[in-house]
């Protein structure tokens, strides 16, 4: 039933290429061109930081499912995997502007408030799986 | 090449073309056969191969020469670089074969020969690849400074004012570029406002942000203005989902209301007459 595209991340074209897979699916299933691009800067955010801190890893893009009580409910699902140094305080990415990079420190708090279903999972010095979804409403 | 060599080959010359043909046929049947183009083939081949022969007795340079002028020729037209590294393989492979099967040599002969046939054509084979990846780089060179002056251009639109229309995707070294395009620019043009338009931005991620804001202060640490203008509903949407906040920001909804805003903080306004 799902679309899957892998696109891996190693250099800045991996990010744009990422981005675009997801503009993509987005579009075909139907997301409204905000909710498009919250998706592909959300997935920006997770490529970015996977170029930055990681190196190298990879971007699932997929569609999923959900049954409800009104219905069936479709969503993009983004899975960002790397072999990286991980993250160790997972509490303390997660707050606004925080930063080791000199950045604004607002990727991981912002993709957590651009998407719907947010999830980080990290071991420090191997590496992290951020998991996050988007239910087309 | 050695005069005994040539001899040798131009005995048999026409034998060896016959078999050439053959041999490079063969084997752009199995790799290349979609990428050639099928009028000009016949033709190309056999002023390949009289090419080949012809620059035997010439010294290595001049055939080098002759055999380079050839090849970019053909790569111009659409020619791929495997057709000319294959077709002189195969004529290595033919005087092998044709060396071989012919009795009278003393394999010594046959050996010492080879050597020197060999080390020919990969010269010229070296010294293709190599300008061929040369104009390869060249190109791509001259690309990148062909985006380069098209990925940032200030444009001074009124006196004192100018404008930075960004469209496409903007990385790292985009980036840089804004930066510096946006202060050279400034200086050049004396502009007190610049209006930074990014309709054709895509994607405003935290990085396109962060590089705008320090753009914006660089820009007034040089005595300028500036203003961002072209933010799309949906990029508003998603930065304010992002936490940034652009509230300290000079911002107007289209250029032409950022160039009304700009007339004004220079003391200028555009009347109908
Ligand atoms: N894949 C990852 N592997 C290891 N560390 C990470 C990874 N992603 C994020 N981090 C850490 O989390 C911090 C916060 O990330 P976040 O994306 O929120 O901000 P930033 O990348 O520093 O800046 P911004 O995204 O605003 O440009 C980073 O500075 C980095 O230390
Ligand atoms: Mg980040």
């Amino acid at each position: 039933m799902s679309v899957q595209s892998n696109v891996e991340v190693h250099t800045e074209w991996g990010i744009v290429s990422a981005r675009q897979a997801g503009r993509n699916l987005a579009k075909e299933l139907g997301f409204s061109s905000v909710d498009q691009a919250r998706i592909t800067t959300a997935i920006s955010e997770l490529a970015r930081n996977i170029y930055l801190y990681a190196e190298k890893g990879e971007i699932i893009i997929e569609s999923v499912e959900r049954m409800q009580s009104t219905g069936r409910k479709k969503g993009i699902k983004i899975t960002a995997k790397d072999e990286g140094p991980g993250i160790k305080n997972i509490r303390q990415v997660m707050e606004d502007g925080f930063t080791t990079s000199g950045g604004l420190g607002a990727g991981l708090p912002g993709v957590k408030r651009l998407m719907d279903e947010f999830d980080i999972d990290s071991i420090a010095g191997e590496g992290t799986e951020i998991t996050t979804i988007k239910w087309n409403s | 090449m050695q005069p005994s060599i040539i001899e040798m080959i131009y005995s048999q010359r026409e034998e060896i073309m016959k078999r050439w043909e053959e041999e490079v046929q063969r084997v752009s049947e199995n790799e290349m056969g979609r990428q050639l183009p099928y009028d000009k083939y016949n033709e190309t081949n056999a002023e390949f191969i009289h090419l080949i022969i012809d620059t035997l007795e010439l010294d290595q340079n001049e055939a080098k020469e002759k055999l380079r002028f050839f090849a970019e020729r053909l790569i111009h037209a659409g020619w791929p670089l495997s057709y000319f590294t294959q077709g002189m393989q195969a004529f290595r492979r033919v005087l092998l074969e044709t060396m071989t099967s012919n009795d009278s040599l003393q394999s010594k002969t046959v050996f010492t020969t080879f050597y020197e046939i060999e080390s020919w054509i990969d010269g010229i084979i070296n010294q293709l690849v190599d300008e061929y990846t040369g104009s390869w780089e060249n190109t791509l060179h001259l690309q990148k400074l062909a985006l380069k002056e098209l990925s940032a251009p200030l444009i001074p639109v009124f006196e004192k004012i100018s404008v930075m229309p960004l469209i496409g995707t903007i990385d790292t070294e985009r980036a840089k570029l804004i930066m510096e395009s946006l202060l050279e620019g400034i200086i050049e043009h004396r502009s007190q406002v610049v209006l930074i338009d990014i309709t054709g931005v895509p994607v405003v991620d935290t990085m396109v942000a962060h590089h705008i804001i320090q753009a914006s202060e660089a820009v007034r640490l040089v005595g300028a203005e500036c203003i961002l203008v072209g933010i799309r509903p949906e990029i508003a949407q998603t930065i304010v989902n992002l936490g940034i906040d652009l509230g300290k920001f000079p911002t107007r909804s289209t250029l032409r209301k950022g160039i009304e805003t700009g007339l004004e903080l220079t003391q200028r306004k555009i009347v109908d007459i």
